[in-house]
């Protein structure tokens, strides 16, 4: 009794800071407003059917729902993968709320928040005809770490018996962490601590669940089957990826997985962002993935206003710095970086004030345990923060690299090569030339961008990367970014890019994550001491908060927003 | 290739004479040589305009800069105030001493970099050109006037670099060596040098050079005067030097324009797919690729840069003819 309390302590009190950190805000969008909860109207099966097309410069790499980490394929992955649990098809703050998928029901919680059972519905199958099981769920937790997910020690590290599969992931045996019964149809999750943000983590695509006898390792472009409506055809990374209905889909919980409209969705790769907004002006595709660029903000915001929505995003640009390599493994160089870069202009690169806004702290605004405070803004220090970020202090930030004694060092900033990572890497080289480096910068495809930056072997000493929320917890940002269980050297999947391993504040986050699950406001007071802490060490230098732009086609209709997963693939109406 | 005088009053010219008189007579060289006089002006005095006039580092990123345009002061980024009030907007041209041309997207004057850039295109279409007719010169003599394994040898690896499309190899060149440099013993280049692609597009045009060179060397080889230096005992590279090598210079001379122009174009080609110079530094390539993302708004950053590509190389190309026409009169009319 006393753990279900827990249990429904923590869902209220997490929805109820949402809501109250999130406010009232509204989208700026053409006549869209955010913030409703309700869920999607019944199936009209009179409005289904068609083809939907996406383009993008490039495809986001692996299709293995448990190691792909993007937002571009997140977005796919939520009509096609499921979980036990899921974030819940609604507009705005809604789609943070966790709704029962696979599972019949939200779990129980027990042993004090360290237990965790559902019930696994039955009669569901994946796209090949197989039923879904009890060990395929045991499979796929196990995947997680046979595949070396990027999110197996920050995600899932608590999970008993995930020590010894981080140690030897080939050999991973989760036999006390996820304990099945075949006969009950039930899934036990034991963790090693209570997590207040379990739930979220269960929800997101690297929890789905797959065929038992999906490969263990990276499937890459091998397709592994679905259980959602969609499943993947076709996947070609040079050229394209094909979805198609999921013959074996019936709808089991509208709120978790409606069923869609279209009868394909395709994903076209290769078309500059330019070439994209015209695809999208001629009704050839019906969105793009890309940032708008900039010379052609102005004309889909007057000419094509109707087909625009601007979203809020609980996301940041920002710069992680190799901490454990030269210059940045100085923290004062660190500092002069996060000093030095105007993050008002990175906001003119982006698109200007009505898409993005300068931020300095690690959480964004309107998330769980943000502060507002800025330590790196002329006239203040990490140790006597302004509110706000106003302007850069070059000057500090030369006498900063003076003092490092890494004056003079080259450094590679890589970026991905569209337009703007391309701008925002130039004005980087710009600012790190001024203050004493000789900087070069490197695009690559975004193919492997996101990867390369990760991996210790390519010697990156600073990026560029984006971090568009997985969940809405502190945790999502602080511990799975800069966590020491985040960093894996060697490894394509080391999300924790700055190398940053501060063991004191590893054991602070850990704390606050166990306090989460009984007081989730004092656990955000505490993440708010925790960011201003980290940002002290500056690991990486935060750029802005961007807001997402949606240009879709003109026969593009039923358009919704998840805050989650951005725009709902499955919901958009072609006929 | 031998000069023949055709007046009594040539006669007493050397065909070097000969060549430069008519040369100096033809219009097209003037035109051409006027032209490209002031291109190279206008590159060469780049850092003049820049501090002096325009008042600016063009290799600085100034997106919050502001300018006074009729005692109003303007952001040189100018966010949009229209529909949704989406996007911003770089600074168009001025004509003004700021500005003249506007602002790219990294708010620098379009005008400085392009100055700037033209100092980078040229000197790299010269320096490649150069590297190109030497290595070609000395493959094209060795292979020709030694002919038999040698010749073999060295003709095999000029059918390799030429089994390569031009650009397909310099860029694959590029994209490898970019990050790195290279370190060859001696040669060293550090990462975005300005000699990667100097070398680069050197080494690629050598087969397009050498091979005419070495053809006409064979044929020279067979000529009376050689046999007969050949028979007097003269050393090979005596023969090569004052037999050979002075034949072969017109048809050399005539290539230096056309490898110029040559090069010039595939460096910007190069940097223009961000495989030649590298960012912040400026060639008319990059500055076209500034201008890429913006031709919607402000199409003179990517036109300006393209303009004098076509001007520089229509300028060489029609100095090439010239002196093509001037070394060799028998060619002229041939096109």
């Amino acid at each position: 009794m006393k753990s279900r309390k827990v249990a429904i302590f923590a869902a209220v009190a997490a929805t109820a800071l949402i809501l109250s950190s999130c406010g009232n805000s509204t989208s700026t969008s053409s006549g869209t407003v955010a913030g409703e909860q309700a869920s999607f109207p019944a199936f009209d099966e009179t409005k289904a059917g068609g083809i939907v097309t996406f383009v993008a410069a490039s495809a986001g790499g692996t299709l293995d729902p448990k190691v792909n980490y993007t937002a571009q394929y997140w977005q796919l992955y939520q009509a096609s993968y499921d979980g036990l649990l899921s974030f819940k098809y609604a507009d705005g703050e809604g789609s943070f709320e966790i709704v029962p998928d696979l599972a019949e029901a939200l779990p129980e919680f027990s042993n004090e928040g360290k237990t965790l059972t559902f019930k696994l519905r039955s009669g569901i199958k994946f796209s090949d005809g197989t039923d879904v099981t009890v060990n395929d769920v045991k499979a796929s937790f196990e995947r997680i770490f046979k595949v070396l997910s990027p999110t197996a020690g920050g995600f899932y590290g608590g999970i008993v018996g995930a020590d010894a599969c981080l140690a030897k992931p080939a050999t991973c045996k989760l036999d006390e962490g996820v304990v099945v019964d075949a006969a009950t149809n039930s899934v036990v999750i034991n963790l090693t601590a209570a997590d207040d943000a379990i739930s979220s983590k269960l929800a997101v695509p690297h929890a789905s669940i797959n065929p038992a006898s999906a490969p263990s390792k990276d499937a890459g472009s091998t397709i592994i089957p679905s259980t959602g409506p969609y499943m993947f055809k076709t996947y070609d990374p040079n050229k394209e990826l094909i979805m198609v209905r999921n013959p074996y889909f019936k709808e089991w919980n509208h709120d978790a997985q409606p069923a869609g409209y279209p009868d394909q969705i395709q994903y076209k790769f290769g078309l500059t962002a330019s070439a994209q907004v015209t695809a999208i002006q001629n009704d050839q595709a019906n969105w793009m993935y890309d940032p708008i660029p900039s010379d052609r903000l102005n004309e889909i915001g007057t000419k094509y206003k109707d087909q625009v929505y601007v979203q809020p995003l609980t996301a940041m640009w920002y710069f992680p710095m190799n901490n454990n390599i030269a210059p940045f493994n100085n923290v004062k160089a660190r500092q002069a970086v996060n000093y030095a870069i105007d993050r008002g202009a990175l906001v003119k690169i982006f698109g200007g004030s009505q898409l993005a806004s300068p931020v300095c702290s690690f959480l964004p605004p309107n998330f769980p345990g943000h502060v507002d405070y800025c330590g790196y803004t002329k006239g203040a220090t990490p140790d006597a923060p302004a509110k706000a970020w106003a302007e850069p202090d070059l000057e500090l930030a030369k006498k900063l690299v003076e003092e490092s004694g890494t004056k003079g060092q080259k450094v590679g900033i890589v970026v991905s090569d569209d337009d703007v990572n391309k701008q925002v890497g130039e004005y980087l080289q710009s600012v790190l030339n001024q203050i004493g480096y000789v900087a070069t910068v490197k695009p690559i495809s975004g193919n492997i961008q996101f990867t390369y930056i990760q991996n210790t072997n390519n010697k990156v000493q600073i990026s560029l990367s984006q971090w568009y929320q997985d969940y809405p917890a502190a945790s999502d940002f602080l511990y799975i970014l800069l966590s020491c269980g985040s960093f894996t050297p060697g490894s394509d999947s080391s999300i924790n890019m700055a190398g940053y391993c501060n063991k004191a504040l590893d054991e602070k986050m850990k704390k606050a994550i166990a306090l989460g699950v009984t007081d989730a406001k004092a656990a955000n007071i505490m993440w708010g001491d925790i960011d201003q802490e980290v940002m002290k060490d500056a690991p990486v230098a935060v750029a802005f908060t961007p807001k997402q732009v949606d240009f879709i086609s003109k026969s593009t209709k039923n358009y919704h927003f998840s805050k989650q997963y951005k725009m709902f693939v499955s919901q958009i109406q072609v006929k | 290739m031998s000069f023949k005088a055709t007046t009594s009053a040539a006669l007493s010219e050397s065909p070097g004479k000969i060549a430069l008189r008519t040369l100096s007579r033809d219009k097209r060289s003037r035109i051409a040589l006027s032209v490209l006089a002031v291109i190279f002006l206008l590159a060469i005095f780049a850092p003049l305009y820049s501090s002096l006039i325009a008042k600016t580092d063009p290799f600085v990123s100034t997106i919050n800069a502001t300018i006074q345009i009729d005692g109003v002061e303007r952001q040189v980024l100018q966010p949009s105030t229209e529909g949704l009030g989406l996007g911003v907007t770089p600074i168009g041209p001025t004509f003004t001493t700021k500005y003249f041309l506007g602002a790219d997207a990294q708010g620098r004057d379009v005008l400085a970099r392009i100055l700037y850039g033209g100092r980078n295109t040229l000197f790299i279409g010269m320096s490649a050109a150069l590297l190109t007719i030497s290595l070609s010169l000395l493959i094209g003599l060795i292979a020709g006037y030694r002919g038999g394994w040698v010749d073999s040898i060295l003709s095999r690896l000029l059918d390799l670099i030429w089994a390569f499309p031009v650009y397909l190899l310099s860029i694959s060149l590029s994209v490898v060596l970019l990050t790195s440099g290279i370190s060859l013993g001696f040669i060293k280049f550090g990462a975005g040098s300005l000699a990667l692609p100097i070398f680069i597009i050197g080494i690629v045009y050598v087969p397009y050079v050498a091979r005419p060179i070495r053809g006409q060397v064979i044929a020279l080889r067979e000529r009376e005067f050689v046999r007969a230096a050949v028979g007097s005992g003269a050393r090979h590279s005596t023969i090569v030097l004052r037999e050979i090598l002075p034949n072969v210079m017109p048809s050399v001379l005539v290539f230096v324009p056309i490898m110029v122009a040559l090069s010039m174009l595939t460096e910007s080609a190069l940097s223009f797919l961000s495989v030649g110079v590298q960012a912040p530094q400026a060639s008319w390539g990059t500055v076209i690729n500034d201008g890429i993302n913006l031709l919607y708004t402000r199409p003179v950053v990517a036109l300006a840069p393209g303009l004098m590509i076509v001007i520089t190389a229509a300028a060489l190309n029609l100095y090439g003819d010239a002196v093509r026409d001037a070394l060799d009169p028998k060619s002229r009319g041939r096109g």
